[in-house]
C-alpha cells in the first residue's frame, strides 16, 4: 500500500480521530461522577470557610459539612421562605445576580458553630479581569458579619487577588451591614484616608482599585435583596 | 545488545543530555510551575507519563504514519494524552489540579515532548523509545524539583508546605526572601544549575 498516497492519508487520519475521540469520551464519562464531587466539595469548603470553618489534613468535607450546615433554604427579596423545587446548593448565583431583586432566587446555609447560630449567603460579582465570588456569614442577630470568604478567576497576583487572603477578609468580621436607625447600608471598600463619617467600611487593596471596588459593588448588588430576611432576622432575635 | 546499552536512552538524558539544561527545551513550563514543590512533583509525573506513552503509541505506529501529516498525528496524540492527564488529575487531585490550571493543557505545547517523538520515537522500537520517554520525562523533573526546592524554601521557608526555619528565626528578623517566588528567580536558579553543571562536565563546554 502507498503510504504517500491521499486516500491513505484521509483514511489514516479519519480513523485516527474518530478512535482518539471514543477514547476521549470514555474517559470523560468515567471520571465525570468524580469531578463533580470534587467541584462540589470545592464549593462547601469555600462556604463553611465564611463561617471560619476550616477543615484540618485530611479531614473529609462532606462530612463537615453535615455536621455544620443544619439547614438550607431559598428566599425571596421579602424574606420569605419559597418552596423550590430546587436545592439551594444547586442555584446558580451567577445567573441568579443579573435578574431584577425581586426575580431573584436567594439561598441561605444555616451554619452551627461553636459560636451559635450563622447564616451564610453567597455574593457574586465582577472584578477586573473576571468574575469574583465569595460568601458571608452573619450572626443570628441579621446584623453583624461573622466572617466572609471571597476567591476570584484572574484578578492580578499581589495586586486583586489579595481578596482571597485572610488579611482582607479579616477585616469584614464585625461589620453591621445596617446602619443605627435601620437602613440597609452593606459595606463600604474604601481608600485610606477616605473612610467615610457613618456605616461599615473597610480598607481596600491598595494597587487593587477596581477589584475592590467590585467587592463593594458585590456586596451592595448581591446582599441587598437579602435585606428584608436579614431584618427579620434581626426583629426575631433581639 | 548488551543491557547497559539498552539503558542508555534512560540514563542519557538525566544528566549529559538532560532536556532542560543541556537541549534548553520546556524551559517556560520550567518558570511557571516551580514556586512550589508540590505541584513540580505532579507536573514532573505528568510529563514523564504522557511522554512514555507517546513514544510509545507513535513508535508502534511509525511505520503507518504518512510523512505529510506525521506532526499532526504526533499533536493528536499528545493532545489526546494530556486530555487525559487532565481528567484525571481533576478527578483524583483537584486541589493540585487547580493550583496547575492551564499548565496541564501546555504540556502539549512543552517542545521536549515535540522533540522527543520527532527525533526518537519515529526511528525505534517501542522499548527503547518508552525508556527514552521516562528518561527525559525525569530529566526535566529533576531540574524542576531542584529549582522548586530552592524557590520554596528560600521564598516560603517551607519544603512540601513544611516549615522548616524556626519561628526564632523569623523573630530574629530573618524574612522570607519575596524575589523568588516570582519567574525570574526561576531561570536565575536554573542558569546556575547549568553552570555547575558544567563546570563539572567540562565536554559539554562550548569553546
Amino acid at each position: 500500500m502507498n503510504r504517500q498516497s491521499n486516500t491513505y492519508t484521509i483514511i489514516y487520519s479519519t480513523v485516527l480521530v474518530v478512535l482518539v475521540g471514543v477514547v476521549l469520551s470514555v474517559v470523560y464519562q468515567a471520571l465525570r461522577p468524580k469531578q463533580v464531587e470534587n467541584i462540589q466539595n470545592d464549593t462547601r469548603r469555600q462556604i463553611l470557610a465564611a463561617a471560619l470553618i476550616t477543615p484540618s489534613e485530611g479531614q473529609d468535607i462532606a462530612t463537615l459539612w453535615q455536621e455544620h450546615i443544619t439547614a438550607s433554604y431559598i428566599v425571596n427579596d421579602k424574606g420569605e421562605k419559597i418552596d423550590a423545587s430546587q436545592d439551594p446548593f444547586d442555584v446558580k448565583v451567577d445567573q441568579e445576580v443579573k435578574k431584577a431583586p425581586d426575580q431573584r432566587l436567594l439561598p441561605v446555609f444555616e451554619c452551627n458553630t461553636d459560636k451559635g447560630m450563622k447564616y451564610i449567603l453567597p455574593v457574586y460579582g465582577a472584578g477586573l479581569w473576571g468574575p469574583i465570588w465569595g460568601y458571608i456569614a452573619f450572626d443570628n442577630n441579621g446584623d453583624t458579619i461573622y466572617g466572609a470568604y471571597f476567591a476570584h478567576q484572574g484578578e492580578t497576583p499581589g495586586l486583586g487577588a489579595e481578596i482571597e487572603k485572610p488579611a482582607f477578609q479579616k477585616q469584614f468580621e464585625g461589620k453591621d451591614v445596617f446602619s443605627t436607625d435601620g437602613q440597609f447600608q452593606s459595606v463600604k471598600v474604601v481608600k485610606n484616608g477616605q473612610e467615610p463619617a457613618t456605616g461599615a467600611w473597610v480598607h481596600a487593596i491598595s494597587g487593587g482599585t477596581i477589584t475592590s471596588q467590585g467587592v463593594q459593588k458585590m456586596l451592595l448588588n448581591s446582599l441587598e435583596p437579602y435585606s428584608a430576611f436579614l431584618a427579620a432576622l434581626k426583629s426575631d432575635n433581639k | 545488545m548488551n543491557w547497559k546499552k539498552s539503558f542508555i536512552p534512560l540514563v542519557n538524558p538525566l544528566s549529559k543530555d538532560n532536556p532542560v539544561i543541556v537541549q534548553i527545551l520546556g524551559i517556560c513550563s520550567a518558570l511557571a510551575v516551580t514556586a512550589k514543590m508540590e505541584p513540580a512533583v505532579v507536573m514532573t509525573i505528568s510529563v514523564t507519563a504522557v511522554l512514555a506513552f507517546a513514544n510509545v503509541i507513535i513508535s508502534l505506529m511509525r511505520k503507518t504514519i504518512p510523512s505529510s501529516i506525521r506532526i499532526i498525528v504526533q499533536l493528536v496524540v499528545v493532545a489526546a494524552l494530556v486530555v487525559i492527564v487532565d481528567q484525571v488529575l481533576k478527578a483524583y487531585n483537584y486541589e493540585v489540579s487547580k493550583a496547575l490550571s492551564v499548565f496541564i493543557g501546555l504540556i502539549i505545547t512543552n517542545c521536549i515532548i515535540m522533540g522527543r517523538l520527532e527525533a526518537f520515537a519515529l526511528n525505534n522500537r517501542p522499548w527503547p523509545a518508552f525508556l527514552d520517554g521516562i528518561g527525559n520525562g525525569l530529566g526535566y523533573g529533576i531540574i524542576l524539583i531542584i529549582v522548586s526546592f530552592f524557590r520554596e524554601l528560600l521564598g516560603s521557608g517551607t519544603i512540601f508546605g513544611f516549615q522548616i526555619f524556626p519561628d526564632f528565626w523569623y523573630k530574629a528578623g530573618y524574612m522570607n526572601n519575596g524575589l523568588m517566588i516570582l519567574p525570574p528567580m526561576a531561570l536565575i536558579v536554573v542558569a546556575c544549575i547549568i553552570w555547575v553543571h558544567r563546570a563539572i562536565n567540562k565536554d559539554l563546554q562550548e569553546k
